[in-house]
């Protein structure tokens, strides 16, 4: 059973990345605008990938 | 998603909103600039699908000097950030020709708090969460090991949830703390004293079970009980955020800026909260004044259907008093303010509203109520089993035992969750359906309303005059006239007639009519004595007459057509069991007519302000709860008045701030507001219903000390779980629409 010495701060320590990404997401205003957010992916702008003009001959 | 967005098409193109172009004066008073960069918030209507987003963003993105623009479609607000001499306008108008309504955001200290309120709760949630699940994760293992596990190996565990548990009680639960030390400090008692009163014990007991190595330590009951709490919270700020948003999105419509005119005779934009009294403000002609003026200079026919909710404009000139509200039609104005845009209400308003405010605050909520039952209940019980099991002999400890968890089971937690969860799922229905709340507790007074109040001239109606006479030539001739003119009767013979040319040398006098030239001939389209008619009275209602050339007259008719949905809308509440009236300013036949279609026996014309505040509380006294529908700001005082209220989108922000909630579409509104909110009130009955039933339960089970932790983690999670998902139907039922 000594490995729950080791399994317990692991666990723990999981939990709070977790809850760290979670406090960041939520401090850098990413639950503003929920129904913007779900459009946003489907955004597709039709532009040429790069300038013509760029090509090599 | 921009394959099928066609960029010509006005407005949003998945076809949710109609297009408008509303624009709101000169918006360089709005803009903030820092270190070169301009930046403006924008608020935008219309704008409903990732369509809109690209399509506002790519647009605002291509004017030059733009930075960036981003656009938050929940909120409408679009951010532009620029350098260089693009003017605000320029922007405004971008978005405006892709078919969106546009005005400017400042945003509130008020909105400020309570974001950071909400954002405070959500933090608070997530670390009690995460408290939960580990906690939980170790007591799982306790539990499990039941009468295996050695006592040093469970210390060990009750002693890592103590610690977890600690610094989380008293960052999340500082919410709870605070307010019930400052309800203690003023002598009374609000729902936080239990919710502290048993965290705290809960905590106590558990810390003395783990030192001594007793079997049962509660620190996965008490953060449970913690986290339940703050979701509950949670939503409730949320929704009064919303709600909050909601009514300050209506204010920001009403953000104009209006021209002064400096002493050096220069015209300068200001923001109408900077207008002061004595200002020199210069109403141009199609403005919508938003202080009140005495008109010191010109001479203009104004339309004041929103201030006194007369159908008809009438011709002001120097020397008379213009209220607030009133659109200006032909003429560009002068006028001296009367006094700043807080000061520019009738006084008599603002009284009417004050004591509305008043009454209202002292509506007393089911929540309210159900807590008023619950805090002596709980402790009183508890209190008892103390005693109880003392007088039969039993240790201290384990009275106090048997009395905290009788605390912690007869949780708070379905109960704090009953009200805010209906209330957030219904408040978001009807924000899918066009009507935005303005407070939750609203919800509960619609769903009484026996007997419904509607304005006439914007609310049953159209608020504009439609043609009904028919013409033939005439029309196209009459409507070269007309195009040049803002007066809602010449608007009308523009919209019946279509797009076409404008006719030559057109003067436009005020209140009298228009003359011009067509291939050399004069016409004129006016009032009756005007172009010379002495007998009008072939025209009942409004009308407009055109002579040409040869002398001859053709009258025009017009009629302020019902709302598309009125008569249906109508009939539908009368067989729901309520009663309805029509209150209006305006002239007896108008409102006699609209009487009789919608087949509404009650109604009163000619009422003033004051006339119709007295009929509401005349209906206040006889018992009534009432139900005012109004736009105008004659009707705000009753508005507030009224046990419940609802303003069209398009009304005077007074009414919109004095009523309960702002639709926009049809009046099919009204029904939708009253089904949903008796449908919310069933549901919330239900949910203290069910919190008591489980409470019936719980108590006899924790009286007699059977409550273990692991009881109590199954009771509290159920109970809450039970609640929400009650909370959601009220969104199914196609049949509630």
């Amino acid at each position: 059973m000594d490995i729950i010495v080791y399994l317990i701060p692991v666990a723990l320590g999981l939990g709070l990345l977790g809850l760290g990404a979670f406090l960041w997401s939520v401090k850098s205003d990413q639950y503003e605008d929920l129904d913007g957010a779900a459009h946003r992916i489907l955004v597709d702008e039709d532009k040429p990938l790069s300038d013509q003009s760029d090509l090599p001959e | 998603m921009t394959a099928f967005v066609d960029a010509t098409q006005p407005g949003c193109p998945s076809g949710l909103a109609p297009p408008s172009t509303s624009l709101a004066g000169d918006l360089s008073a709005f803009v903030r600039e820092k270190g070169g960069v301009k930046t403006l918030t924008l608020s935008v209507r219309g704008a409903k699908c990732g369509g809109c987003l690209s399509k506002i963003e790519t647009k605002v993105g291509e004017i030059s000097g733009v930075r960036g623009a981003r656009m938050n479609l929940s909120n409408g607000k679009l951010v532009v950030n620029w350098v260089g001499a693009t003017s605000a306008d320029q922007i405004a108008d971008c978005v405006s020709n892709l078919g969106y309504g546009v005005s400017a955001f400042s945003e509130d200290s008020s909105a400020k708090a309570a974001k950071s309120e909400e954002r405070d709760l959500l933090i608070s949630m997530a670390i009690a969460a995460f408290a939960l699940a580990n906690i939980m994760l170790l007591s799982v293992s306790v539990w499990g090991g039941h009468g295996e596990m050695g006592e040093q190996t469970r210390k060990a565990l009750h002693g890592i949830s103590g610690l977890i548990a600690l610094p989380v009680l008293i960052f999340s639960g500082r919410h709870f703390f605070q307010s019930a030390f400052a309800a203690l400090r003023h002598g009374h008692a609000n729902m936080d004293v239990p919710i502290s009163l048993a965290l705290i014990l809960a905590f106590g007991v558990s810390v003395w079970e783990t030192v001594t190595g007793g079997a049962h330590a509660y620190f996965d009951a008490s953060v449970m009980l913690l986290c339940f709490l703050l979701v509950g919270r949670f939503l409730d700020a949320r929704l009064r955020r919303q709600t909050q948003a909601a009514a300050h999105e209506l204010a920001a419509l009403q953000n104009r800026s209006l021209n002064r005119l400096g002493r050096d005779g220069q015209v300068e934009a200001i923001r109408a909260d900077q207008v002061q009294k004595g200002d020199r403000i210069l109403l141009a002609a199609g403005e919508r004044a938003v202080v009140d003026l005495k008109v010191t200079q010109g001479s203009s026919g104004i339309d004041e259907s929103l201030v006194s909710g007369e159908s008809l404009p009438r011709t002001i000139s120097a020397g008379e008093t213009l209220y607030a509200g009133s659109l200006n039609l032909d003429q560009p104005l002068t006028g001296e303010a009367l006094g700043a845009v807080s000061d520019s209400l009738l006084s008599q308003i603002a009284d009417m509203l004050e004591a509305g405010e008043q009454k209202r605050a002292r509506y007393r909520q089911i929540a309210d109520k159900a807590v008023a039952l619950y805090v002596p209940f709980v402790h009183t019980t508890a209190a008892l089993a103390f005693i109880a099991w003392l007088l039969m002999g039993a240790s201290v400890h384990y009275a106090i035992i048997i009395a905290v968890s009788t605390l912690i089971i007869t949780c708070p937690c379905a109960l704090a969750l009953a009200a805010p969860v209906a209330q957030v799922v219904a408040s978001g229905h009807l924000f899918k359906r066009g009507i935005f709340l303005r407070s939750g507790d609203a919800l509960e007074r619609f769903a009484e309303i026996d007997h419904i109040v509607l304005d006439k001239t914007g609310t049953l109606t159209l608020g504009t005059p439609e043609l009904i006479s028919e013409h033939g030539a005439e029309l196209n001739l009459a409507a070269q006239l007309a195009r040049a003119s803002r007066h809602p009767l010449s608007r009308a013979i523009v919209a019946a007639a279509g797009p076409g040319p404008i006719a030559d040398q057109i003067k436009e006098h005020p209140g009298l009519g228009v003359e011009a030239q067509i291939g050399g001939e004069s016409y004129r389209l006016g009032s009756a004595d005007w172009v010379g008619i002495e007998d009008a009275s072939v025209s009942s209602g409004p009308s407009l007459w055109f002579t040409g050339p040869d002398g001859a007259s053709i009258p025009f008719r017009f009629e302020d057509q019902l709302q598309s949905d009125a008569r249906e809308t109508l009939s539908s509440l009368t067989q729901q069991g309520l009663t309805a009236e029509i209150l209006s300013g305006d002239r007896e036949d108008a409102v006699a007519k609209i009487a009789n279609t919608l087949a509404i026996e009650t109604w009163h014309a000619k009422v003033s302000p004051t006339g119709k505040a007295e009929r509401l509380s005349d209906l206040n006294a006889s018992g009534k709860n009432v139900l005012m529908v109004g736009d105008g700001l004659n009707d705000a005082g009753a508005l507030a008045m009224a046990h419940a209220s609802l303003a069209p989108g398009g009304a005077m922000d007074i009414s919109q701030s004095a009523s309960d909630a702002v639709y926009s579409g049809g009046l099919g509104a009204i029904r939708t507001v009253l089904n949903v909110s008796k449908k919310t009130k069933a549901i919330m009955l239900q949910n203290f219903g069910l919190a008591a039933a489980y409470n019936c339960i719980a108590v006899p089970i924790a009286v007699t000390g059977h409550v273990t932790p692991l009881v109590a983690a199954i009771a509290m999670s159920a109970s809450s779980l039970i609640v929400t998902l009650n909370a959601l139907r009220i969104k199914g039922g196609a049949a509630w629409t």
